[in-house]
């Protein structure tokens, strides 16, 4: 049995399959109770009770959710683009879950343990952007179409600087392997991780992400008030919930990637503590936390000011602080913080 | 036939479908989906030849940047495809026979090609063995250190078409309202709202 899985090509694709649905399965049942966890965050904040009434406490509101999307009339709008108007969604959807594939869960525990595994996020994420520019243009709408370039425009001008950022973080380790960067981070516990020496750019990535994942107070390219709900608007049933679940997959991975990137993956905050699975999931969920109480708490920005705050302030401030952390590891300063590079080779 | 073997035709098919669409798409939109489509396949085989690091730069640069330009900008014209395509019928014959030259060219350059001597030796001097070292350290250290020039240069020539860009399409306006961030950050919470203490359960 063993072999037939590991030595055949049949074996290796229902393998390969397989380890595919023990990421996909418990992820989308995770973002079922993510999606209510983000609900009742933002209705506590606002003294509300939020939903609470399919289930104990409404923890079912999701599912509920789920069958009326699925269940309602697809609506094409006349005039539309058939075929773009529906690969849209499905690509959204699909690039959102791809990038899983090179997640390290655990030590080990990694779908493709390839040598670019960070470069392959990147680029998987800087593709999201066509889901959001062909559900616009393929609605035949105004205001779909004003809210994809705005989206556009944002999730471009923000990619840059989560680039540059990603290169301090490589320059430290030596590698694009996200298992290496995480072994890189191991030592003495809490101190040892990248938030450290990194520590400006922690917060530089979160608002890059918020800006990225369309989360407020980025959210212009929503912004109910203004444009309905921008590059949606004309979506209804199966395809607005492939959007949506999209993005709020990508929220999930972006916490995902705070995470190993400067808080150590899986690693224990404290040395007398074993390691696990279980510190990453703490992790993704403390920051998912972070983004639902930043999406209750600040108001929504002017979309001039986003640009500006994009290009003009952290697009130098990411850039220097590459030149930075490069001289830091090349002459390594602060006992070698940030030239790690015995792990990653 | 192993797995790579199927993923090659798989993605070599993708990238001749792609290639054959974008240009005889009828939609631009569509044609430059389709042109996607053909570098999504290129990546592929850029992978299934070990090069993956070459693989995610084409799709960072060329997917994630230029080919989303390239869709901004055809899906902002507002052009009859159906004109511009009759008016080019008439010059079909100049282009076949630019076409032809160019091949004519080709093929001569085909028969005589020949390699310097010692040109196979530099060439396996300057990678080392893919066994010893990533691929995207060998690139490094055969750009940062034989090839640092060609790579300074290479950075200079972005930098003026960058800045060409910019002069070009830079223009002064007057008349236009501007947004004074810096006043707009000092200004005096004090005098712009009011303040009220709301407690908690009751509302205003």
């Amino acid at each position: 049995m063993y072999e037939f899985f590991t030595t055949t090509n049949l074996g290796l694709a229902l393998l390969i399959l397989g380890q595919c649905l023990l990421i996909v399965v418990p992820l989308l049942v995770a973002l079922a109770f993510l999606l209510y966890f983000d609900r009742k965050v933002w209705a506590a904040v606002q003294m509300r009770k939020g939903p609470n009434v399919v289930g104990a406490f409404g923890v079912l509101q999701s599912f509920a959710d789920f069958l009326k999307y699925v269940l309602k009339e697809i609506v094409v709008p006349a005039g539309a683009d058939r075929f773009v108007f529906f690969l849209a969604p499905m690509m959204s959807f699909v690039l959102a879950m791809v990038a899983w594939a090179v997640i390290p869960f655990n030590d080990g525990w990694v779908l493709a343990d390839v040598n670019v595994a960070i470069l392959f996020v990147f680029a998987v994420s800087s593709l999201e952007v066509y889901g959001v520019i062909m559900g616009g243009w393929a609605s035949n709408s105004k205001y779909p179409f004003l809210g994809s370039l705005r989206s556009a425009a944002q999730m471009i001008s923000y990619e840059v600087s989560i680039g540059l950022i990603i290169i301090g973080v490589i320059i430290s380790t030596g590698s694009m392997n996200f298992g290496d960067i995480v072994k890189a981070q191991d030592g003495a516990g809490l101190l040892s991780w990248y938030w450290l020496p990194h520590f400006p750019m922690v917060f530089l990535f979160l608002i890059s992400a918020l800006a990225e994942t369309n989360r407020p107070p980025f959210d212009l390219p929503e912004a109910e008030s203004e444009l309905v709900a921008g590059y949606q608007v004309e979506y209804s049933s199966t395809p607005f919930l492939l959007f949506m679940i999209g993005e709020y997959v990508a929220i999930v991975l972006m916490c995902t990637l705070i995470s190993i990137l400067f808080f150590g993956g899986w690693l224990s905050p404290v040395e007398w503590l074993p390691d696990g699975i279980l510190w990453l999931f703490a992790k993704i969920f403390f920051f998912f936390f972070v983004f639902s109480m930043v999406k209750a708490i600040t108001p929504r920005y002017r979309y001039d000011q986003l640009m500006r705050i994009g290009w003009k302030v952290f697009l130098p401030l990411s850039l220097g602080w590459v030149v930075l952390v490069a001289f830091f590891a090349q002459y390594g300063a602060f006992w070698g913080a940030y030239a790690r590079w015995t792990v990653g080779g | 036939m192993s797995v790579a073997d199927y993923a090659f035709y798989l993605f070599a098919l993708t990238t001749v479908m792609g290639g054959f669409f974008t240009v005889m798409a009828r939609n631009p939109v569509h044609s430059v989906l389709w042109l996607i489509t053909a570098f999504v396949g290129a990546t592929g085989l850029f992978v299934l030849l070990g090069a993956e690091f070459v693989a995610m730069l084409l799709m960072i640069v060329y997917v994630g940047a230029v080919a989303v330009l390239f869709l901004f900008v055809v899906m902002m014209l507002d052009v009859d495809f159906a004109a511009l395509k009759a008016e080019m019928a008439q010059s079909l014959p100049l282009a076949l026979l630019i076409g032809v030259i160019l091949l004519m060219e080709l093929g001569t350059i085909f028969g005589t090609w020949h390699f310097a001597d010692g040109a196979e030796a530099a060439r396996q001097f300057v990678t080392p063995a893919i066994t010893e070292v990533h691929n995207t350290e060998a690139l490094g250290l055969v750009l940062y250190t034989d090839n640092i020039l060609l790579f300074q240069l290479a950075g200079l020539i972005l930098l003026v078409a960058m800045i060409g860009a910019i002069v070009l399409t830079l223009r002064h306006r007057t008349h236009v309202k501007r947004q004074n961030v810096v006043a707009q950050m000092h200004r005096d919470p004090a005098e712009a709202m009011d303040l009220i203490d709301v407690k908690p359960g009751q509302g205003l």
